[in-house]
């Protein structure tokens, strides 16, 4: 055994033999810059979404600077930790063409399948994290994660198409078993033994795949699509099967995190959502540095937003609706105190990948995320002046720190940027007037 | 016979053309049978369809299959409600990759448990000569038996042949004859044959020129339908007898399943699927306005309508629409407290006086606390509950301009909900919408955001009088029986509960099936056994349209990978 290489090491076998081999953690795993692993691989540029409900208000949420160093309103002052790690793009656009506007509805669809609903049941394509999954995803154990801080399972802004949602995790105890469970295959890891169970559960596979060849082959054009759909699922496991038979290769930033003692309570005031978000936060975080995933979307709340201030009667929708307008403020305020802590996860959405060191910098160095919601004046279910973020470099090819003006075009340039930063090759994306071409070039390297 | 004169009694009195049936008692009830029970419209039918399991029909269906004793605490994500249902959902439902990951954890989880020490013992019906190694007879003797229930269909020889083999080589592989087996097992459990239902047609020899399902079709639908789960040895065996195929036998078995126990799991899946109890999954109050809301009150509410719908209208038979009027249900502890009545140890049967304003479902808080904001009450969510989900009806969503001007005023101190939404009513845009919610949902203004009684809001008196599509009343019991006496409240039922055993709402040129089905119902006295029974056994429920097959080329296969070669215990 003069020399252990890799291959043998990932096989896990010697001489038929099964093998325990101690792998140590080594900086000798990433190049001399920090950017790369040793044998080359580039680190992997991952992509995420965040999604909130009900917008914000113009007049204290848009600063008033454009480009770098803007200025930061009261209803995004908590953003200072992270305002030069993201984008905040202001003044865009969703199309509804000669659809409705669908209320709470139009303008998150449109934002992330770029195209407009024609009724409150249409998901008229895919959304963007999963045509960039489809792109950048199938090699890790997760093909994309999807998590939620409402505590509801229907609460999600990622769909295979109109009847396959991305159901989210919603229980962080759940999503930890899920993520770091018996079955994580830690990276770092002393030992690494191969399970003969996954092997025999692989083989099962095969016979489950020629199961469901032979139903496709009765059915009818849509439910062929639906078992296309399964069978690509089960391809997925199988993959994933046989990466727990490989040792996985060692990840500096990687670490197995504590379980949480137990679930938040269910319920929707703003305090037990901000943490429940904390500890989904946190999870998906530690998914992402552990390679276990490269794409994966977190929703706030619904688009409707039922998020509740403690003691006072209105959930967030409702007293949008509902409140006056402060003649003195200028603004609802109870539906900014709303806006408010819905900034504030997000700030500590994004700052949670900035605590993870990864090669030179940061996990978020190497991360796209993109935050979208539904309205631009969610009082009024107005469709132009959303507000859209980035955050994170997407591993240096994107510039942070900027106040952009979208000057009323497509909103739907965000998700085309994002698909052209994930190495989608599409020379356009959307419908109609949501149509795009145009990438956000300002935020571009 | 008692029966047959039983229920045509009512019939007899109000049908003019009886005495033209026939002249002596015999003949006039035989010929009458027929008179009365006007022939089922023909139909043209539905594709077959291919359902996804659900998460309760996933869990019945195993509980049936290896007991009570399986820690089965699952929870897959839930199909999207279509029109009206989250079953119609599962006709067209997708299955992610990390759905599927789901099925694989809980399918490996429960195979597990099917052979762990403490089950083995009366879960497998057979021990093997060496437990650190294959036994191709007790694999198949366990497989062969498990198999057609978990499958819904016979398995032939070489369909057991590939599991046994599958046990075999994962025993041999991991030295344990058990986990081999939990392994094939788990197979089944990840297999579209059990995942998918799907269904199958064929040419209807009764009936040229149509197609009807397979027998093992129709097993699953009926068994669906009424338990909520797959079909037993007893539904199977009547499949492969084809009694299921002829009126005789099919009217044996659908007698046998409504008299089943299942029946009442069920009903439960119904009903709480018509109610979208759905909502009570993420139900929750602001604490510091319903501090005593918590989370047995949420469990215990949902409980108490299902325990109240069962008994009235499986066990006592009642009248559908008397479970909006009826004064009887059952209490728990913690509900005792919301309804301000004396607690009793555990579920007790409790009827409320004459004199209570609780009267009916509507009044549970059930309906009226998850209908309701976190904080506060909501006539508008009331009635819109009451309308769609009671009544079939679609109230259309707002318009995104809404002039909010009135409700802005900061100078307006509404104190009761009937001030506030009197704005809607003033408000052309909002009133076509909102004139049709909030009027009954007034109704049940004395009851708070949790479902409790109050005679003022603000200070002021309740004023709860309303009407529903016309009929006026002044109070919650008014609404009670002027709900009770619409025509749309039986015949939504009726349309929910036949596209839930179908798999989704008829055709459009179908529809004379649901006249004809509200008729019966209403002829037969408003029972859900009975209208059970109809919908089971019409033509209906059985005939489908010919598939056209996708012609979509199969997927590839993958190169054959490198066997893993693991060896444990080498010398």
């Amino acid at each position: 055994m003069s020399k252990l290489t890799r291959r043998r090491v990932l096989r896990g076998m010697v001489g038929g033999v099964a093998v325990t081999v101690g792998l140590p953690i080594l900086d000798c795993f990433l190049n001399e810059n920090g950017t790369a692993w040793a044998n080359g691989e580039a680190m992997p540029v991952r992509f995420g979404t965040w999604g909130w409900g009900l917008s914000m208000n113009k007049a204290i949420f848009v600063p008033k600077k454009y480009g770098a160093g803007f200025d930061l309103p009261e209803e995004i002052a908590m953003l200072a930790p992270i305002r030069d790690h993201i984008n905040l793009i202001t003044n865009t656009q969703a199309y509804r063409d000669n659809y409705q506007n669908l209320c709470h509805y139009t303008g998150w669809v449109i934002s992330r399948t770029g195209a407009a609903p024609k009724d409150q049941k249409d998901i008229p394509g895919e959304t963007v994290d999963v045509t960039i999954a489809n792109q950048i995803g199938r090699s890790t154990r997760f093909k994309s994660l999807t998590a939620t801080a409402t505590g509801d399972v229907r609460s999600t802004f990622s769909y295979e198409n109109v009847n396959t949602p991305n159901a989210p995790d919603w229980s962080p105890l759940q999503f930890y078993t899920r993520l770091f469970g018996p079955e994580f295959p830690d990276p770092n890891a002393p030992t690494f033994t191969p399970d003969p169970h996954v092997i025999a559960r692989r083989s099962v596979l095969s016979g489950v795949l020629d199961e469901t060849k032979g139903m496709m082959r009765d059915v009818s054009a849509a439910d062929r699509a639906r078992l296309d759909q399964y069978f690509t699922g089960l391809r997925h496991l199988e993959m994933q099967f046989d990466q727990r038979l490989e040792k996985p290769k060692p990840i500096a930033s990687c670490q197995r995190i504590k379980a949480p003692e137990k679930d938040p309570p269910m319920g929707l005031d703003a305090d037990g959502v901000a943490v429940r978000h904390r500890m989904m936060t946190d999870l998906l975080v530690m998914a992402v540095a552990c390679d276990q995933t490269r794409v994966f979307n977190m929703a706030y709340s619904n688009a409707q937003a039922s998020t509740i201030k403690p003691g006072y009667e209105k959930p967030h929708h409702t007293d949008t609706h509902e409140e006056p307008v402060d003649p003195k403020l200028g603004y609802q305020p109870n539906a900014s105190w709303f806006t408010r802590r819905a900034m504030e996860s997000w700030a500590y959405f994004v700052e949670a990948f900035t605590k993870i060191k990864e090669g030179d910098g940061t996990l978020l160095d190497n991360v796209m995320i993109m935050a979208t919601t539904d309205h631009g004046y969610a009082r009024v279910h107005s469709l132009d002046g959303m507000p859209q973020f980035t955050a994170g470099r997407a591993g240096g090819k994107l510039k942070t720190g900027l106040h952009i003006d979208a000057n009323n075009t497509a909103g739907t340039r965000l998700g085309y940027t994002a698909m052209r930063v994930m190495g989608v090759d599409r020379p356009s994306w959307g419908t109609n007037s949501n149509n795009t071409s145009k990438e956000i070039s300002e935020i571009l390297t | 016979m008692r029966s047959i004169f039983k229920s045509l009694g009512p019939v007899l009195l109000h049908r003019a053309g009886w005495a033209w049936c026939g002249t002596t008692l015999l003949a006039a009830v035989l010929v009458l049978a027929g008179c009365t029970k006007s022939p089922e419209p023909p139909v043209k039918g539905s594709p077959p369809h291919l359902r996804l399991i659900t998460t309760q029909q996933y869990i019945n269906t195993l509980s049936h299959v290896f007991g009570p004793s399986l820690h089965l605490e699952l929870r897959f994500p839930p199909m999207r409600r279509t029109d009206g249902l989250l079953e119609n959902g599962a006709s067209v439902a997708g299955v992610t990759a990390a759905q599927l990951e789901q099925f694989q954890r809980a399918a490996a989880g429960i195979a597990g448990q099917v052979v762990d020490e403490g089950h083995r013992e009366y879960l497998v019906p057979c021990k093997p000569a060496d437990k650190e190694a294959a036994d191709k007879a007790c694999a198949t003797e366990f497989l062969s038996r498990i198999g057609p229930i978990l499958r819904r269909r016979p398995m032939t020889p070489a369909d057991t042949q590939v599991f046994v083999d599958q046990a075999g080589v994962a025993a041999e592989k991991v030295k344990d004859f058990y986990s081999g087996l939990a392994i094939a097992l788990e197979g089944m459990l990840i297999s579209p044959e059990f995942l998918f239902v799907e269904e199958k047609g064929e040419p209807d020899p009764d009936n040229a020129g149509h197609y009807r399902l397979d027998a093992y079709s129709l097993a699953s639908r009926l068994s669906f339908f009424l338990w909520n789960a797959g079909p037993d040895d007893q539904v199977l065996k009547a499949a492969a007898s084809g009694d299921i195929q002829t009126s005789r036998g099919r009217a044996r078995l659908v007698d046998a399943m409504l008299a089943s126990p299942r029946l009442e799991d069920g009903m439960r899946a119904f009903f709480d699927d018509m109610f979208a109890f759905d909502d009570f999954d993420t139900l929750s109050k602001d604490a510091t306005v319903y501090p005593f809301f918590t989370g047995v009150t949420v469990a215990d509410a949902r409980e108490q309508t299902l325990r109240t719908v069962i008994d009235q209208l499986i066990v006592k038979k009642k009248d559908y629409r008397d479970l909006f009027t009826t004064r009887e249900t059952f209490i728990s502890p913690a509900l005792a407290a919301l309804y301000n009545i004396p607690a009793s140890p555990g579920w007790q049967p409790y009827e409320f006086p004459a004199d209570s304003p609780r009267m009916g479902m509507l009044t549970q808080i059930s309906f009226l606390a998850v209908h309701a904001h976190p904080g506060r009450s909501s006539p508008t969510r009331r009635g819109k509950a009451l309308r769609e989900l009671l009544l079939c009806q679609t109230v259309p969503n707002p318009p995104p301009n809404v002039d909010f001007s009135a409700l802005e005023n900061p100078d307006a101190h509404y104190k009761t909900q009937r001030e506030r939404v009197a704005v809607h009513l003033k408000n052309a845009t909002c009133a076509g919408c909102h004139k049709i919610m909030d009027p009954m949902g007034l109704a049940l203004e004395n009851f708070d955001g949790a479902g409790r009684y109050r005679a003022t809001e603000g200070g002021a008196p309740i004023d709860t009088s309303g009407n529903l599509d016309g009929k006026q009343f002044p109070n919650v019991q008014g609404l009670a029986q002027a709900l009770h006496d619409s025509p749309t409240l039986p015949s939504c039922l009726v349309s929910r509960m036949y596209s839930y055993g179908a798999g989704g709402v008829p055709p459009p040129v179908d529809r004379p099936m649901l006249t004809y089905l509200n008729k019966r119902f209403a002829d037969e006295g408003y029972r859900i056994p009975d209208l059970l029974k109809t919908i089971a056994l019409s033509n209906s429920f059985s005939q489908v349209t010919k598939i056209q097959p996708s012609m979509a080329p199969l997927p590839q296969d993958e190169p054959a990978k490198p066997q893993q070669q693991v060896t444990l215990n080498q010398p």
